[in-house]
């Protein structure tokens, strides 16, 4: 399994590998932590001729407070967001979502901004952005603009970036203080994608439920934000009947393909589990 | 396709190369280098056979170009004995708590726990198991292999090595 013959370039600026995608148009690819593109290149349903490695770009790399966003470089790594006190105490939910994706050495290598940017349904991020409202900062070749990630996904390996892009960061929100997050994902085995999972960000307030943002992994072609279901439980204790109402307007916004991991009315009912199980684990770890 | 030139650092010593953009990191340590240690298994980065340790972390070669390590110090299974020659603690460990069997998996587990331990130097047992989570092995069950780590561990850290009751 090799991959086919191509051109690699390594610029050493977000404009230089603009400007380089820009001239090469459908002929070029930008390369991240490549644990999805060389697969893909190895297998032929990938055949860029030329490469743009955007490693040689230390502005992408790192994670930052900006006001009240936390914002990360794209090249940053599923490890790195694992070792970061920052993100440790501001947004846990990211720690513990880097936890449950593939293995050691693909985390080492793996980057969040290729993790979002590829629009695979199977990656984790994405609906993580979605449940904490990020925006992703783009650069083409009209210049910058942000891109909310609840508008970024459009279909399977399909999103709003257009050739020429590069996705540079992602900024977060910090949700409020004494929120509570959980991301619950269920696999077959280490480094599997998502058979469903579900990311939940709560707050709290005299035991009700005040605010609350739930998103769904690998259960449709995009990532899904399940506006719905959040609003049935804000305002709740979070008991029973009202937690079955809204695990039921989740399902209803599923559509999940049959695959090895399942048929598809097995993984929307999956993708309800998770949710359940990530509802209670953020109400046990929000304060108020 | 135009050949890249690429300078490493290869369990110490400094190489330098001509690579094709589309040579995969494995193929240059196999065939380029003759460092046959780290091995080509699934090829789909699920099994950690080509394991190799670059700039601190550990890496499966099999998904990664050689033009993307340009400039990187990596090191090997060959790179792991002790420069007067006596085995590396971990290839202590696995040869005494026979954490291998047919072998294909063991440069790639002993290059994993390598850096396991860098970063923490007594990992418990359910710490060691996800921490070679990536690393696929068809013979022992990972019982022997994860006595092997424990092993390495107590020696590098002076510890007498105790195995836990069955």
């Amino acid at each position: 399994m090799i991959p086919g013959s191509f051109s690699y370039h390594r610029p050493s600026s977000v404009q230089e590998a603009v400007g380089l995608l820009a001239k090469l148009g459908d002929d070029g690819r930008a390369l991240a932590g490549g644990h999805s593109l060389i697969p893909m290149m190895k297998l032929r349903l990938a055949e860029p001729a030329h490469l743009v490695d955007l490693a040689g770009i230390a502005d992408l790399k790192g994670i930052r407070s900006d006001g009240n966003d936390i914002v990360i470089g794209a090249m940053t790594t599923q490890h790195d967001l694992i070792g970061s006190d920052l993100l440790g105490t501001k947004i846990p939910l990211l720690r513990e979502t880097s936890l449950v994706i593939a293995d050691p050495q693909v985390r080492y290598v793996g980057t969040l901004g290729g993790n979002v940017a590829n629009g695979d349904p199977g990656n984790d991020m994405p609906a993580v952005m979605l449940c904490l409202n990020a925006s992703y900062h783009v650069t083409g070749k009209g210049g910058e603009r942000r891109i909310s990630a609840r508008e970024f996904y459009q279909g399977a390996y399909f999103t709003a970036l257009e050739a020429g892009d590069v996705l540079t960061a992602v900024r977060i929100p910090v949700p409020a203080a004494g929120h509570g997050g959980a991301y619950e994902k269920l696999k077959r085995k280490i480094g599997d994608y998502a058979t469903a999972a579900a990311a939940v960000v709560l707050t709290m307030s005299g035991g009700k439920v005040a605010s609350c943002s739930i998103g769904l992994t690998n259960v449709a072609e995009t990532p899904l934000w399940a506006e719905e279901a959040a609003k049935i439980l804000t305002g709740s204790t979070l008991d029973a009947a009202t937690v079955k109402k809204a695990v039921a307007a989740a399902e209803a916004i599923t559509a999940p393909a049959s695959d090895a991991r399942g048929p598809a009315h097995y993984r929307t009912k999956m993708a309800g589990v998770m949710l359940t199980r990530a509802l209670a684990r953020a109400k046990a770890k929000a304060r108020g | 396709m135009a050949k890249s030139h690429i300078k490493i650092t290869v369990n110490g010593k400094a190489v330098e190369e001509l690579v094709e953009p589309r040579t995969l990191l494995i193929h240059f340590l196999r065939e380029q280098l003759s460092l046959t240690g780290p091995h080509i298994g699934c090829e789909t980065s699920h099994c950690g056979a080509c394991t190799v340790d670059l700039d601190g972390k550990s890496v499966k070669s099999c998904t990664m170009f050689a033009v993307q390590a340009d400039g990187a110090d990596i090191r090997t299974i060959e790179g792991m004995a002790n420069a007067d020659g006596t085995l590396h603690a971990l290839q202590e460990g696995f040869r005494e708590m026979h954490g291998l069997q047919c072998g294909f998996c063991t440069p790639g587990m002993i290059l994993r726990a390598y850096r396991l331990l860098q970063e923490n130097t007594n990992p418990s047992e359910e710490e060691i198991r996800y921490g070679i989570s990536g690393n696929l092995c068809r013979c022992t069950g990972y019982q022997n292999i994860v006595k092997a780590i424990q092993y390495a561990a107590a020696k590098l850290t002076g510890v007498p090595f105790q195995e836990a009751a069955e």
